[in-house]
Parts: C-alpha cells; sequence; structure tokens
C-alpha cells in the first residue's frame, strides 16, 4: 500500500500525465460501458447518409447512415483491446527472449538478438500487412500482426537490464545457495528489470493502436466488428462532401494516443527516478 | 580509403547475406502457412475445377513435391531474381515492383530530407531557448504531431489545401494530360509531392525535433560548450556550429533505423494520395487478393531496407571522422 501511495505520489508530479490518465480512463469507461449506455448499433442504418453532426444525431450518419458516435464508441472496446492485447503478448515474448539472451549470453544471445535486429530492420508495417492478409482480418490475427512485428524493442531492453543484473551481488549470492536459473530469472532479476519495461510496454499500447488503424484503414481490419481505422476509411471517398466524417475519428484516435503517451512518460518519471534528470 | 575502412565495407557487405537469407526463408514459410496454395488460387479463378485438373496444376508448379526440394526451388529462383508470377495481373512480380519502386523511394527520399531540415532545426530551436514559450509550443506540438495517424494527416491535409483552398493537388503524381517534359514535368512532380510528401515527414519531424533537443541539452552541459561560451562566442554559433554538430549523430542514427517504420508509413500516404508507388501497389493486391505479389513486395521491400541501412552505416563514417571500423 505504501509503495502505491510513493508510486502516485512521484506520478502526479507530472500533470500532463495525470491529465492523460484522466483522458485514458474516460476512454475505458467508453469502451467497457458505452455500448449499454448508447446501446444503438453501429452496423444499423438509422438515418439518411451523410447527415451533419449536432443535428437528429450527435455526430452525423455516414455514407450508409449509420450512427457515427455508435461507431466510435464500439470502436473503441476494439482499438484499447487490440492495443491493450497486442502490446501484452509483445512484451510477454520481448521479456522471455530479452531475458534468456541476458541471462545466459554467448550462442544464445547471438542467434536471439540476430533475430531481433532482423525483424528491427525489415518493414514491419507491410510484414503486418502480409500477415493479415494471408489469414483473412480477424481480431485475434490483427492482434498476432501486431505482436509479431512488435516484441523487439522490448526484447533489445529487457536484455540489457538482465545483462545489468546477472552478476549482481544478490544474483551470485542466489546462484551460491543453489537456485535455480528460472527461479533467479523469474523470480529474483525480472522484478528488478521491470520497471523500464512496463514503460516501453504502456507506450507500445499507443503505437499498436495507430497500426490497426492503419491496416483497417487499408481493409484489413474484422469485417464483423467496427474501428476507428475502418471508419476514416470509408470516409475517405465523401472528403469533398463531408470532411467532418473523417475528422472526427481521427481526432478520437489522436487524443486516445496522445493520452497514452502521456502516461507511458509519467511512468518513466514515477517508475524510473533515476532516469529523470531534467 | 584505409585498408581498414574498406575491410568494414566488405565485412559490412558480408554480414547483409544471412540476413537476406533470412527475409527468403520468412517468406517461403508465410507462403506454405496460407491457406491454399497457388493451385487452388488458380483453380478457383478458372471456375469449375476437377480435383485432377488441380492435382496436374500441383505437378505443374512443383507443389507436390516435399517441402525442402521446394524451398530449394525457391531459393534458386530467388538467386535468379525470379519472385513469380501474379496470375490476376499477368506480369512477373518483379516487373510490377519494379515499375513502382522509384515513385516510392522519391517519396521516402523527400519526406527523410523535410523532415531532418525541419526536425533539426525544431530541436535546436527548442533547445536554445530551453524552458521558455517557444519551447513549450515546440515541445507540445511534437507530443501532438507524434499521436497522429498519418493517413489521417494526409487526409485533412488534402481538406485543407487541396478542397478547401485549393492551392495543391489533391492526388496522383503528374496532372492527367498535360504532357509535360523536362523541367515542368519535374516541377510538376515536386507540385504533386508536397503534400504527400508532408505527411508523412510531420511524424519523424516530431521525433527528430525530441531527439534533437534533449540530445542538445545533454551536449549543453559539456565542458566545451562552456568554453566557446566564456570565449565570448554568440550563442547561435556556440548552439549550431558547435553543439547542433555533435547532437546530430543520434539523429542521423534513428533516421537509418526507422527506415522500415518509414516505408510502412509511405505505404498508407500513397494510398490517400494515389501516389504510384509501392503503398498503391499493396492496396491493389490486397483487394484482388494477390498473394504472389504482397509477398514479393515484403521481400523486395525488406531487401531495400537492409542495403540502404548498409548505407547509412557507411555514411557514418563520413559524418563523424572520429569513428574508427575496427
Amino acid at each position: 500500500m505504501n509503495k502505491i501511495l510513493d508510486f502516485w505520489r512521484r506520478f502526479r508530479q507530472n500533470r500532463a500525465a495525470v491529465g492523460g490518465a484522466a483522458v485514458l480512463l474516460i476512454v475505458l469507461l467508453v469502451a467497457a460501458f458505452g455500448p449499454w449506455l448508447y446501446p444503438t448499433d453501429p452496423f444499423d442504418m438509422v438515418g439518411r447518409p451523410i447527415s451533419a453532426p449536432f443535428g437528429k444525431f450527435p455526430l452525423g450518419t455516414d455514407i450508409s447512415g449509420r450512427d457515427i458516435l455508435a461507431g466510435l464508441i464500439h470502436g473503441a472496446r476494439v482499438s484499447l483491446l487490440i492495443g491493450i492485447v497486442a502490446s501484452l503478448c509483445a512484451t510477454v515474448i520481448g521479456v522471455t527472449l530479452g531475458a534468456l539472451a541476458g541471462y545466459y549470453g554467448g550462442l544464445i544471445d547471438d542467434l536471439l538478438m540476430r533475430s531481433t535486429e532482423f525483424f528491427l530492420t525489415i518493414p514491419s508495417f507491410v510484414l503486418a500487412v502480409v500477415i493479415v492478409a494471408i489469414f483473412s482480418p480477424t481480431v485475434v490475427t490483427v492482434t498476432t500482426a501486431i505482436a509479431v512485428v512488435s516484441w523487439p524493442s522490448v526484447a533489445r531492453l529487457a536484455r540489457a537490464e538482465f545483462i545489468a543484473q546477472r552478476d549482481r551481488e544478490y544474483v551470485q549470492a542466489c546462484r551460491a545457495m543453489g537456485m535455480a536459473d528460472w527461479q533467479i530469472v523469474l523470480l529474483q532479476i525480472l522484478p528488478n528489470a521491470l520497471p523500464p519495461v512496463i514503460v516501453v510496454g504502456s507506450l507500445m499500447v499507443a503505437t499498436a493502436i495507430l497500426t490497426e488503424s492503419g491496416l483497417s484503414f487499408l481493409g484489413l481490419g474484422d469485417p464483423n466488428v467496427v474501428s476507428w481505422g475502418y471508419m476514416i476509411g470509408v470516409a475517405r471517398t465523401v472528403l469533398r462532401l463531408a470532411w467532418w466524417m473523417a475528422a472526427i475519428p481521427g481526432v478520437t484516435i489522436l487524443i486516445t494516443v496522445l493520452a497514452i503517451n502521456l502516461v507511458g512518460e509519467g511512468l518513466n518519471d514515477a517508475l524510473n527516478p533515476r532516469l529523470k534528470q531534467r | 580509403m584505409s585498408p581498414a575502412t574498406l575491410s568494414f565495407i566488405v565485412r559490412r557487405l558480408a554480414q547483409v547475406i544471412p540476413v537476406v537469407f533470412a527475409i527468403a526463408t520468412m517468406n517461403f514459410v508465410l507462403v506454405h502457412l496460407a491457406p491454399g496454395d497457388a493451385a487452388d488460387i488458380l483453380a478457383g479463378m478458372a471456375g469449375h475445377a476437377t480435383p485432377e485438373f488441380v492435382a496436374q496444376l500441383r505437378r505443374e508448379f512443383g507443389l507436390d513435391l516435399p517441402l525442402y526440394q521446394q524451398f530449394f526451388i525457391y531459393m534458386g529462383k530467388l538467386l535468379r531474381f525470379d519472385l513469380g508470377f501474379s496470375y490476376i495481373q499477368q506480369t512477373p512480380v518483379l516487373n510490377l515492383i519494379l515499375d513502382r519502386l522509384p515513385a516510392t523511394v522519391i517519396l521516402m527520399v523527400s519526406a527523410i530530407i523535410l523532415a531532418m531540415t525541419l526536425g533539426i532545426v525544431a530541436g535546436v530551436t527548442a533547445a536554445m531557448r530551453y524552458g521558455s514559450w517557444v519551447d513549450a509550443v515546440i515541445s507540445v506540438g511534437a507530443l501532438i504531431v507524434y499521436a497522429t495517424p498519418v493517413f489521417w494527416l494526409g487526409l485533412m491535409l488534402i481538406v485543407l489545401f487541396a478542397i478547401k483552398l485549393g492551392i495543391l493537388p489533391s492526388g496522383g503524381m503528374i496532372e492527367i494530360g498535360s504532357g509535360k517534359s523536362g523541367l515542368a514535368y519535374v516541377l510538376d512532380v515536386v507540385w504533386h509531392l508536397i503534400l504527400p510528401a508532408s505527411s508523412l515527414a510531420l511524424f519523424y519531424v516530431a521525433v527528430y525535433a525530441r531527439l534533437m533537443r534533449s540530445s542538445m541539452l545533454e551536449i549543453y552541459t559539456f565542458d566545451f560548450i562552456m568554453t566557446a561560451r566564456a570565449k565570448g562566442l554568440p550563442e547561435r554559433t556556440v548552439a549550431w556550429s558547435h553543439a547542433a554538430r555533435n547532437a546530430l549523430l543520434p539523429v542521423v542514427t534513428l533516421a537509418g533505423v526507422q527506415l522500415g517504420h518509414l516505408l510502412g508509413g509511405s505505404i498508407l500516404v500513397e494510398t490517400v494520395f494515389g501516389w504510384p508507388g509501392l503503398g498503391r501497389l499493396v492496396f491493389d493486391a490486397l483487394l484482388q487478393r494477390d498473394l504472389n505479389l504482397l509477398l514479393g513486395i515484403l521481400f523486395i521491400s525488406s531487401v531495400v531496407v537492409v542495403f540502404a541501412n548498409l548505407l547509412v552505416d557507411l555514411l557514418y563514417g563520413f559524418l563523424d571522422p572520429r569513428i574508427v571500423h575496427k
């Protein structure tokens, strides 16, 4: 409890991060409860196509007469779900590989780091496009594709942390006590290596949401769910007629991603106080 | 060129080989993970296909061979730059890609130059005025741009500059049917390039500005800056000639590392602006479910990025003569 209070005290000092956290909380609540509070189906044709915002429908309707506000609310669910789950998977993969490479070193390290560099170099968005295109777009394939292209940065970071820790005295003490490698890695080093990983993982959610929106803009979204990128893609065809139709979901993405980035920087300040010089 | 540099270049070139091999292997794996093979697709296109016909197609394509044999055949073809055939466009995949690659390269290079210039100026300015309102505006602006989806930014720029103000073209690479040539043609392309290059560049302007700013602030704490100031040099000279030159290196490194990322952005921007590069090809391939073409694009774009990275590494030594190739 004391630790949480301490964390909050430090997080609170970054005003922007607190603002970001508040916005993010609202988006999370909308994603969780919005569909109940505003039960309009985002796929239903509820009114005249392309009606402007602030009329019968709070944010207007799209080219098929679907309620844009309903789309935003349901889209929040998809964007956050994919962003968070993909980042979690990428973090777990990255930490596992980074820990193995950093703790054992040698051949394992060489092999894992070469593949990490490989995935860092190749155009990750193109790879994600190909993966989703091959396996047909569903929430699961989109999430998997984003996780597959996102883990390398975590792996690099985790490796550096494990290298920094593996020869510390407490680790040597554990070895002297005859502790198994997996116990040392999981129970001793990992908790110490975690703070920077949490920061990178949280910032990754923002990137993942941007990637997801790009994929669904290209038509590589799950056809059974509404997402923000898909809404922009639909609105693109009537840009001359109704620019606001593309503007609204874009602003939503921008605000959400900005909020996550601010929270990430706040986490950095709170979790890695040593790194904060200025 | 010193022997050390030469051996560095040779070694760096040798490192490219396993990477290209890995890209090819990944492509092969992806082909075989895909549900259905070329024979299924062709048979589907032919309409009613008997199982005998599909089996015959499989034999023709060597799809009935053991996996390892198919792998060797695939690699052999790649060595001869044979990326397969796009049955939908009835053209070899490589030709389709080579046709479109120059437009993408033009877009990416313009975006990098634009992003570097603006990002460095913004970052140095922010650092020079650390803590002032100028710094605050640049930092907040960078945060917002950093969170903006690149394709959406493109659409909004079209709305503003092409639809509302009507001063820039909304898409394409040249004015259709204008029949321009020579300098007029080049200027027309540049004219069409302004919006897509700006859309693609803006995200990196934010990235470079932030990095340049923090890099400058770090350099400002070094003794040689204090010396320069003590000599009575104007602050402008201290910032640009002394600090910025040294702060530049991380920015160049990052620009090299992010080439793959830039290519991803380029695909989205090209789709928005109808820019006739690889991105549009990706979009068309997606619409027509042309997997052969998609995989070819993945292969070629990866190879291009790997070689561009190599180039950045080599240029690095020229930029900073202190770097000794061990």
